[in-house]
């Protein structure tokens, strides 16, 4: 019996991405973390508590950091065709999401702070659904600006209000 | 046709004049009535506050007739509107797809109607449609006329339509009705028995809702203390000599009758002269209303296919409702309000035959009566894990919080009656599930406290997301999700295998998947073989 599945898109994304993933959930955590200490600090009852919630935070924020950006790294691809963008993202929750060019409305490659830290940069590519933008992060700067210039030449040669 | 054709600034009715002042002090009524009762005398300025308020707006509603003004232009729908900061809003108008007329009793009073032009941006919230509050009633007619039937209008007009519109015209054609009847074909007419799913609806509740809130503002800005009401004092009194079972009791059935009776009147209210057209020139007219009316265009090339919801309730009494999936029509939060309703509340298979007859196939494999695939037993597990699961944890949860932080009791004893109801739930939506091809669309049904079943124009989808979860991985299954432009703007085949959800999409959208497929040879080693997936995760 053939089970059809769907294989993995050609390319990975950059390697830096892992750092810049763990720097984003490690900022996060970060926040989690300092409010819980200045709790900790400016009040003094039920003390026990409140440290030992602090230390499950410390733990689950490590685990997290460790496990979520490699696991990522694995699973976030993506891949042109002249016919075809298709992206797998997630972890714990993987999406694929495929979407013709030929219905493509915008292509968005955006920069934050983060990101230009690791000199990486993200592609966002939407059609004319709201449900279905298909979002490529972690790309190194020049494979997102030749995604994006490559992905605007072949939209625009099709025609059409793409709905 | 030409003449319609307004190509210098205009203004909106001035009879507006008269309607912005009520409307206003209607509003603001709350407060009112509360300085009426109150007086003067009472201190405290948030009544005046409020009266101050009235008149401000009084005075930016009857000066925003004066800053707004619209035009149409062969290419374009303009408004110029805006005192301080002067805004023009432009919709080109082969982008216009709907065109709302509404007139509320006020309007209808004076002969006016609000004219609403919705374009297909559904993605941005609240761009890009053109408002015009008021019009004329016969100008907004012509109006919608002229925004919508273009391409009818003869050859003159279709020149300058240009290769779109004829487009259009053929896509339409293909309904046989639409040919035979020179203007407009009735699909379906409120009949007064309809009316016994009124209670059903719980309209009521929104009802219930806002006389709370009447209520709560008149006793906090007008300083009346509602328990010194004669009539809400003997209830009160009444109501505290009964025993607890029987004041809940008590509570339960005034709530229901009173949001029944109110959901009727809704019904009545909303429904009343509903009748849904075709228009040969390839548009479907909604009219409906008794006190205010509202007539909503939609165009069929627009059309993506039809939504058949059913509400736990109105699913027991064996009603249904139909809703239009359209681009430029949003959906959501109360279908009426997004005026995709193509039937009110009404019997099933009454809003099967609309269905029929709205998308134009034969009734034999209508995507909306057509059996559907089932899930499967993995699905079904994954319903009632996930429904059981959910009660469980809070149960684990409260429990010892229960013993040892003083949590009361109630908290787990309701989570342990509820499972009981959870189990049934889970069932039913299990059984709610199913999906299935039928030519041209795709059908997927899902829910159960409103049970949707969507026909979706194969020809609207543009993408797909298959989404699965760390769980569904262990399961085989995936949530297959349909990306289009209309309604939803996605719409999910949920707990789907694998296998049969890239079958479905792939022949849906014959071709667009097919490179991304590999076909395995080994079967049943359904974790490992993930490794086909995502290499590095086995």
């Amino acid at each position: 019996m053939e089970t059809t599945t769907l294989r993995p898109p050609r390319h990975r994304v950059s390697r830096t991405a892992i750092w810049y993933w763990t720097t984003r959930a490690a900022i996060g955590w970060l926040v989690l973390i300092v409010i819980q200490s200045v709790f900790i600090l400016t009040r003094s009852d039920a003390l026990t508590l409140r440290v030992s919630i602090l230390v499950a935070t410390v733990v689950l924020a490590l685990a997290h950091l460790a496990v979520m950006p490699r696991w990522r790294y694995q699973v976030h691809r993506w891949e042109t065709t002249p016919e075809a963008v298709y992206t797998q993202s997630g972890w714990f929750k993987q999406e694929w999401r495929i979407a013709p060019i030929s219905r493509i409305q915008t292509v968005d490659s955006a920069r934050g702070p983060i990101e230009q830290l690791f000199k990486l940069a993200n592609v966002t590519v939407t059609t004319a659904s709201a449900a279905g933008p298909l979002r490529i992060s972690g790309l190194d700067r020049e494979t997102a600006g030749r995604l994006v210039d490559e992905l605007t030449a072949t939209a625009q040669a099709t025609t059409g209000d793409a709905t | 046709m030409t003449e319609l054709l307004v190509t210098d600034w205009r203004r909106l009715s001035p009879r507006m004049l008269l309607i912005h002042p009520v409307q206003e002090v209607v509003r603001a009524a709350p407060a009112l009535l509360g300085l009426l009762i109150a007086g003067t005398s009472s201190g405290g300025h948030g009544p005046l506050w409020s009266i101050a308020g009235v008149g401000v707006t009084v005075l930016l509603g009857t000066l925003r007739y004066f800053t707004t003004t619209y035009r149409i232009t062969p290419e374009h729908v303009q408004v110029r509107k805006g005192l301080l900061q002067r805004k023009v809003l432009t919709v080109p108008r082969d982008r216009v797809r709907t065109v709302d007329v509404t007139s509320n009793v006020l309007h209808r009073v004076l002969g006016l109607a609000r004219v609403e032009v919705g374009t297909g941006r559904s993605d941005r919230k609240g761009g890009g449609d053109l408002k015009l509050d008021a019009l004329g009633a016969p100008e907004a007619a012509r109006l919608r006329v002229e925004l919508l039937h273009r391409q009818a209008a003869g050859a003159g007009v279709r020149e300058t339509a240009g290769v779109r519109e004829t487009a259009g015209l053929q896509e339409t054609a293909e309904a046989p009705a639409t040919r035979a009847d020179p203007a407009e074909t009735e699909l379906a007419a409120l009949r007064p028995a309809w009316i016994r799913f009124g209670p059903f609806t719980l309209s009521g509740l929104i009802t219930l809702g806002v006389i709370a809130g009447f209520a709560s503002r008149l006793a906090s800005e007008g300083d009346v203390d509602l328990r010194e009401v004669g009539p809400v004092r003997q209830m009160l009194g009444w109501f505290g000599s009964l025993s607890l079972p029987m004041e809940i009791a008590a509570a339960v059935i005034a709530v229901a009758v009173f949001v029944a009776i109110a959901s009727t009147f809704g019904y009545i209210l909303s429904f009343w002269g509903f009748r849904l057209t075709r228009h040969s020139s390839g548009t479907l007219h909604v009219n409906r209303g008794l006190l205010t009316t509202r007539a909503t265009t939609i165009e069929e090339r627009r059309l993506r296919g039809v939504e058949v919801s059913e509400p736990l309730l109105l699913r027991a009494v064996g009603g249904g409702r139909l809703i239009a999936v359209a681009t430029g029509l949003r959906v959501g939060q109360g279908a009426q309000r997004g005026g995709s309703m193509l039937l009110p509340p009404a019997p099933r298979a009454e809003a099967e035959s609309v269905a029929v007859r709205v998308l134009g196939g034969n009734g034999t494999d209508s995507p909306v009566t057509a059996p559907l695939t089932e899930h499967g037993p993995a699905a079904r597990r994954r319903r009632f894990t996930r429904a059981l699961g959910v009660n469980a944890l809070v149960i684990v949860v409260c429990l010892p919080l229960w013993k040892w932080a003083d949590l009361p009791s109630w908290t787990w004893i309701t989570a342990l009656a509820a499972l009981p109801a959870t189990a049934l739930m889970a069932a039913d939506r299990y059984r709610s599930l199913g999906h299935t091809l039928v030519p041209g669309y795709l059908v997927t049904r899902w829910g159960s406290l409103v049970r949707r079943r969507v026909a979706l124009e194969r020809d609207g989808i543009i993408g797909w997301n298959v989404e699965r979860s760390f769980f569904q991985r262990r399961t085989g299954l995936v949530t297959l999700t349909a990306t289009t432009a209309a309604g939803r703007q996605g719409y999910r085949v949920q707990d789907v295998t694998l296998a049969e959800g890239l079958r479905l999409a792939s022949a849906a959208s014959p071709g667009l998947l097919d490179p991304f497929l590999s076909d395995e040879d080994h079967p049943s080693r359904p974790y490992h073989d993930d490794t086909a997936i995502s290499p590095s995760l086995g």
